[in-house]
């Protein structure tokens, strides 16, 4: 019989530009999870750290960072990096090994102190994501632009819907007190925000921060033991790769594959990433109560809107106009205030999706909660072509 | 690397596998990236001077190093450029024009620049 693994606690630090030790927020928010499970450190069998690559040696070890800051309890470990999917890496990581038998409680943490500014290449000489900035000057909100003039020039997107999409999530971030940016803006703040890389403006693209998240997971079993009835179910966690040829410019590539020997798959890496998640969740979009997916970009919003299937290519710019995508909307995306409002904490974002989908299914995310939520799906996607998608129900 | 210049006309390297004839950009070397195919052998290929628009963009503040800014400076364009024999879209600067002057659609031809390919009608 295959083991459910549930969701026992969440916990964050608030997103921000603290300025502090990244072990900082990730100790915070962990500690925050295992209180909200009633359990305590020494009672995790297996801790999962999602890695930094901003903050030195500390945080490509995360899970070590993070054990020994909490108390080395001889736990077993992992770290793991992935870019943005490094969190949703972590999360299958603890998953598996609690579906496998291996463990019945685990804890998954990430944290990131993020560099103000645009975000420098890692790499040295030859590495390609130092060549992009050498050779090009691609920053990642030039991709972010490709995309989203791409979208205008195919679907008649215009700057006013990508002007909506930060209002609505601008409104739902006020809502959150984890959220960096809680004040509502209107659309001609937006409008009249520098222009970043055209058509993209400041207030289009999400910000760099500092943050925290941390999931406590089980076996159903254990969670009953501890007498958590009717538990958020980790129902699917998808870590799809692109299948050859992708023929949609990734970050932070000079070109696409070529589509000349081989024909490009039926199904786009985006929507191959979601799709997966629902094969193994056995649901379909119409199933989805609330979708959290990763808007690096106002753009990008409406892009994973349709690549999750809530509606057809080109059609997220209406759902957005008729507020079908704003909270008290028929399918409420971004209800946290998503990455607009919280800026992006690489290895935490996952994690922290995780969380706003944990509380609104638990029905304990205050104001900004979604009614009757049943089944929650987050997206997002890591560099080079780590795919990212969680699925809860209840 | 990555273009060569002959008689004046500038031309982006890439490599083509000699078993299922994948084209790469950037050059690749070692093992063809489709799945289904074992080539070890790939060849340098030149790939079309021209192609159209996928989309463009620029970058209205100095991207960081080690891009070399000028000073002072004035916004990059970059498009993205689709090679309809190679079915490949590839990256690049755009040279004397602005996003104001760029569509989707519009025809480019390559070009180069202190040692690199750029973009430019």
């Amino acid at each position: 019989m295959v083991v459910d693994a549930v969701i026992l606690g969440a916990g964050m630090h608030p997103w921000g530009k603290w300025g502090r030790d990244f072990t900082e927020y990730g100790v915070r928010a962990a500690k925050d999870a295992l209180a909200e499970a009633g359990i305590a450190w020494t009672d995790v069998q297996f801790v999962v750290g999602a890695d930094t690559i901003r903050n030195g040696y500390p945080g490509l070890v995360a899970g070590s960072t993070f054990a020994q800051a909490l108390g080395w309890t001889g736990a077993r470990i992992a770290s793991c990096y992935a870019a943005c999917a490094s969190g949703a890496q972590a999360l299958d990581i603890a998953r598996t090994r609690i579906m496998a038998g291996l463990c019945d409680v685990a804890l998954v943490v990430g944290a990131d102190a993020a560099p103000k500014g645009f975000f420098k290449p890692v790499g040295g000489p030859g590495d390609p994501d130092w060549l992009r900035f050498k050779l090009l000057g691609a920053s990642n909100p030039v991709y972010f632009a490709l995309y989203a003039r791409r979208r205008m020039e195919l679907y008649g997107t215009t700057q006013d819907d990508l002007a909506a999409v930060k209002v609505k999530n601008a409104l739902a971030g006020s809502l959150n007190p984890n959220a960096r940016y809680r004040k509502a803006v209107t659309a001609e703040e937006v409008l009249a925000s520098p222009m970043v890389a055209d058509p993209l403006r400041l207030m289009d693209i999400c910000a760099t921060s500092d943050g925290g998240a941390a999931i406590v997971l089980a076996s159903r079993d254990y969670a009953r033991r501890l007498g958590a009835r009717d538990p958020v179910r980790l129902a699917a966690i998808s870590t799809v790769t692109p299948t050859f040829p992708n023929t949609v410019l990734e970050l932070p590539n000079f070109a696409t594959d070529s589509a000349a020997a081989v024909p490009p798959p039926a199904r786009p890496f985006r929507s191959a990433i979601a799709h997966a998640a629902y094969e193994e969740a056995g649901i379909g979009p119409e199933d989805v109560s609330l979708a959290e997916v990763y808007d690096l970009s106002t753009a990008l919003e409406l892009d994973w809107i349709e690549d999750i299937g809530l509606c057809g290519p080109g059609e997220a710019d209406k759902l957005l106009r008729t507020g079908q995508t704003a909270l008290g909307g028929r399918i409420p995306v971004n209800v946290s205030g998503g990455l607009a409002s919280f800026g992006e904490a690489i290895p935490a974002q996952a994690i922290a999706q995780l969380c706003e989908l944990t509380w609104q299914l638990r029905g304990a995310a205050g104001a900004r909660q979604v009614e009757h939520a049943r089944i929650g799906l987050a997206v997002n996607q890591g560099l080079f072509g780590h795919g990212s998608a969680v699925i809860t129900t209840r | 690397m990555w273009f060569t210049v002959e008689d004046g006309l500038t031309y982006l390297v890439g490599t083509q596998c000699t078993a299922c004839r994948t084209v790469c950009f950037p050059p690749k070397t070692g093992f063809c990236p489709n799945p289904r195919c074992d080539g070890e052998q790939l060849n340098e290929t030149r790939l079309s001077r021209s192609g159209r628009v996928w989309s463009y963009t620029n970058s209205c503040y100095p991207p960081p190093e080690p891009f070399e800014a000028a000073e002072p400076y004035v916004p990059i364009t970059i498009a993205a450029v689709e090679l309809d024999r190679e079915k490949i879209v590839v990256l690049g600067r755009v040279k004397d024009l602005t996003v104001a002057d760029l569509s989707v659609g519009m025809e480019l031809e390559l070009t180069s620049e202190d040692g690199v390919w750029l973009w430019t009608r």
